[in-house]
C-alpha cells in the first residue's frame, strides 16, 4: 500500500507546526508528545480540520492538499475520534452511527454489522448518549468512525477522558481494531503506556516539529535522541508467550534471540505479547554472573554509547539477536568494565514489564 | 365579551402580519444570525450593530427612514415603481417590509445566541462523517438549536403584533389594510370607546401573557450541546 506523506506548516501567534512525515500505510502510528508539542494541529491538519498555509498530504495516493487543491473535511475518507466521543445528543447510538454511515458513497470495507460487532455495542443501539457510561461513548464514537468506511482512522487522544478502569476496558478494542482491520490508524496520546502497547511505528513531537520517527522498537531504541516515553529510557519487544511456569507463577516471552521470564499474568502460550524493559533496570557484566537474584541473563553485542541527560550517566545500547535493550551505567561503571562497541557482554534485566 | 367586526379585521390582520414577517425574519434571520455567529471578519461588530439598530431606535425615526426610503423619490420607492408594483406606504406590503426591519433583532439575536452555544465540534463531527456544510446544518445544527429558533420565533411573532409606532408612520390608519389591533385600540380611544378599548387591550394582554408563559416553560430543553 503507497504510504501517507505529509507536509505541514501552519503559522499561530506563539506557536508554529513544522513537520514533514512519510507514514506507513497500515498498523498504528502514534504521535508522542506533551501537550502543545503540535500532535493534535497535525492530526487537525490531516483531517483538514485545520487548514495549513503550506501543505501537502497525500493518502493512498490520493492528493488531499497541496499548492492548488485543499479537499473540505468532508471530502475526504477519513475516520475521526475526538477526545471526548462527541456524539451527536439528538439521535440515538443506532442514528448516530447511520449518520455517517448513509453519507458513505463507493466502497464499504466496513459494514455496520461489522463495527457494532468489533466494539460490542449491540446491546445498546436504542439508547440515547446521554444515558452510556463515559466507556460506551467512546465506544460509539470508534463504531461511528469505522462506519464510513474509512481509509484512514485518526484518533485524538481517545482514552484520554478516561479513568484507568475505564481505559482497560477500551483498550482490548483497540486492539482488536488493530488486528483485525487493514485500516492505518494515527493514534495521538501522551500516554507512555498507551503507545508502548499499541503503537507499530512512533512519531515524537516537539515543539511543533518532529523529535523523531520510525518503527516503534526502532525508535526507543534510539541513542542519538533517547526518547522518553514519560519519564525514563526503555525500549519495547515484541515476543511471543513461549511457556508459562505454574509453579514460580511465571511466563517466558521469546524473542528472535533470546527470552525474558516476567510474572505470569496469565496471558496463554503461543500469545503475541509486548514487553517494556527500562534502561535503568538493565546492568551489564563482562563475564557471566554466575548465581544472581537477577534470573534474565542475555549474551549480546555492545552496538552503541551515548551520554544521557546526567553528565555522570551513559546509555549503552546491546544487540541481542535482532531485538536491541538499553542499559542506563554511570560512566565509572561502564569505564570500569571497559565497554566499547563490538565488544559482547553479558545483560542482566532486572524487571520487564508485559504491556497489558 | 362581544368583539366588533373591525375588531376582529384588526385582530386578523395582526395575526397575518406577524405570520408572514416571522416566516420571512426565519428565512433571512438565519443565515445573518449564523454569520454573526461564526465570522471572525472585522464587520461582525457593524453588521452586529445595524441589527440591533431597533432595539433602541424610537420606532418613529426607524418609520420617519423607512417611509422616505419607500416613497416617490425614495431608492426603494424608485425601485418598486419601475418593477411596476407601485409605492409601498400605506399598503399591507409596506408594512410587512418595516415590520421585517424592526423585528430583525428579536429573530437574529437569539438565533445568534443558540449558534454560538453549540461551538464548533458538533460541525467538525459532521464534516468527519461526511456532511457537507449545508447537510450539517440541517441535520445537526437545527436539531440542536431547536430551542433557539422557537424562542426566536416566538419573539418576533409576538414583537410584531405588539408593534405601533412604525404602523403608524408607514401604514397609516386603513381598515382591513393596515389597522392592526394595536393602532384599533388607539383609534377607540381617541374615540372615547373605552368599554372596545377595554376588550381589545384585554385580548392583547392575555396573548401576551400566554406567549411568555410559552417561551418560559419551554426553557428547560434549551441547554443541550454536543
Amino acid at each position: 500500500m503507497d504510504p501517507i506523506q505529509a507536509r505541514f506548516r501552519l503559522d499561530w501567534p506563539g506557536f508554529t507546526l513544522d513537520v514533514g512525515l512519510v507514514l506507513p500505510g497500515r498498523g498504528v502510528t502514534a504521535l508522542f508528545g506533551h501537550s502543545g508539542s503540535g500532535k493534535t494541529s497535525l492530526l487537525r491538519c490531516i483531517a483538514g480540520l485545520e487548514r495549513a498555509s503550506q501543505g501537502y498530504l497525500t493518502v493512498h495516493g490520493e492528493v488531499w492538499q497541496d499548492g492548488k487543491r485543499w479537499l473540505p473535511t468532508h471530502k475526504r475518507p477519513l475516520g475521526y475520534m475526538f477526545q471526548e466521543a462527541s456524539l451527536f445528543p439528538h439521535l440515538t447510538v443506532l442514528g448516530n452511527l447511520r449518520y455517517g454511515l448513509k453519507r458513505v458513497r463507493g466502497l464499504r470495507r466496513v459494514s455496520l454489522d461489522q463495527a457494532i460487532e468489533l466494539l460490542g455495542i449491540g446491546h445498546l443501539l436504542d439508547r440515547k448518549p446521554e444515558r452510556l457510561s463515559g466507556g460506551e461513548r467512546q465506544r460509539v464514537g470508534m463504531a461511528r468512525a469505522l462506519a464510513v468506511s474509512p481509509r484512514i482512522l485518526l484518533m485524538d487522544e481517545p482514552l484520554a477522558a478516561l479513568d484507568l478502569k475505564r481505559k482497560q476496558e477500551i483498550l482490548p478494542y483497540l486492539e482488536r481494531l488493530h488486528d483485525e482491520l487493514e485500516i492505518p490508524v494515527l493514534y495521538v496520546s501522551h500516554a507512555p503506556d498507551e503507545v508502548a502497547r499499541l503503537a507499530d511505528h512512533l512519531v515524537v513531537m516537539e515543539g511543533g516539529r518532529v523529535l523523531a520517527d520510525g518503527p516503534l522498537t526502532e525508535t526507543l531504541a534510539r541513542l542519538d535522541v533517547p526518547i522518553r516515553l514519560g519519564e525514563e529510557v526503555g525500549v519495547v519487544i515484541e515476543a511471543t508467550v513461549g511457556a508459562i511456569d505454574d509453579v514460580w507463577h511465571l511466563m517466558r516471552a521469546d524473542f528472535p534471540g533470546g527470552s525474558l521470564w516476567t510474572q505470569n499474568r496469565g496471558v496463554p502460550v503461543g500469545r503475541r505479547v509486548r514487553v517494556r524493559v527500562l534502561a535503568r533496570d538493565v546492568s551489564l557484566a563482562r563475564q557471566h554472573p554466575g548465581h544472581s537474584s537477577i534470573q534474565n541473563v542475555l549474551k549480546g553485542r555492545v552496538d552503541a554509547i551515548a551520554d544521557d541527560e546526567h553528565p555522570g550517566l551513559a546509555l549503552v545500547r546491546v544487540r541481542i539477536g535482532t531485538s536491541s535493550l538499553v542499559a542506563l551505567l554511570t560512566k565509572r561503571a561502564a569505564a570500569s568494565i571497559e565497554v566499547s562497541p563490538g565488544q559482547d557482554v553479558w545483560v542482566q534485566v532486572k524487571s520487564v514489564a508485559l504491556m497489558e | 365579551m362581544l368583539l366588533t367586526d373591525s375588531d376582529l379585521q384588526a385582530i386578523w390582520l395582526t395575526v397575518k402580519l406577524a405570520s408572514v414577517v416571522t416566516g420571512i425574519l426565519l428565512v433571512v434571520g438565519t443565515p445573518i444570525a449564523w454569520w454573526l455567529a461564526r465570522t471572525r471578519s472585522w464587520w461582525k461588530g457593524p453588521v452586529g450593530a445595524v441589527v440591533a439598530l431597533p432595539l433602541v431606535l424610537p420606532p418613529s425615526v426607524l418609520g420617519f427612514y423607512l417611509l422616505l426610503a419607500m416613497g416617490p423619490h425614495g431608492l426603494v420607492g424608485q425601485l418598486t415603481q419601475t418593477l411596476g408594483i407601485g409605492l409601498l406606504p400605506f399598503t399591507f406590503e409596506g408594512l410587512v417590509v418595516a415590520s421585517v426591519f424592526y423585528s430583525l433583532p428579536f429573530m437574529v439575536q437569539p438565533l445568534q445566541a443558540a449558534f454560538e452555544s453549540i461551538g464548533d465540534r458538533p460541525l467538525e463531527v459532521a464534516a468527519t462523517l461526511r456532511a457537507s456544510p449545508l447537510d450539517a446544518f440541517f441535520t445537526v445544527v437545527v436539531p440542536l438549536t431547536l430551542p433557539g429558533f422557537l424562542t426566536a420565533s416566538i419573539l418576533t411573532f409576538a414583537h410584531t403584533v405588539g408593534e405601533f409606532g412604525v404602523v403608524l408612520m408607514i401604514g397609516g390608519n386603513l381598515p382591513g389594510v393596515t389597522r392592526v389591533a394595536s393602532v384599533q385600540i388607539y383609534d377607540h380611544v381617541e374615540a372615547l370607546e373605552y368599554t372596545e378599548a377595554h376588550q381589545l387591550a384585554a385580548v392583547m394582554l392575555i396573548f401576551s401573557f400566554i406567549v411568555l408563559l410559552a417561551l418560559f416553560a419551554w426553557r428547560p430543553n434549551a441547554k443541550r450541546g454536543v
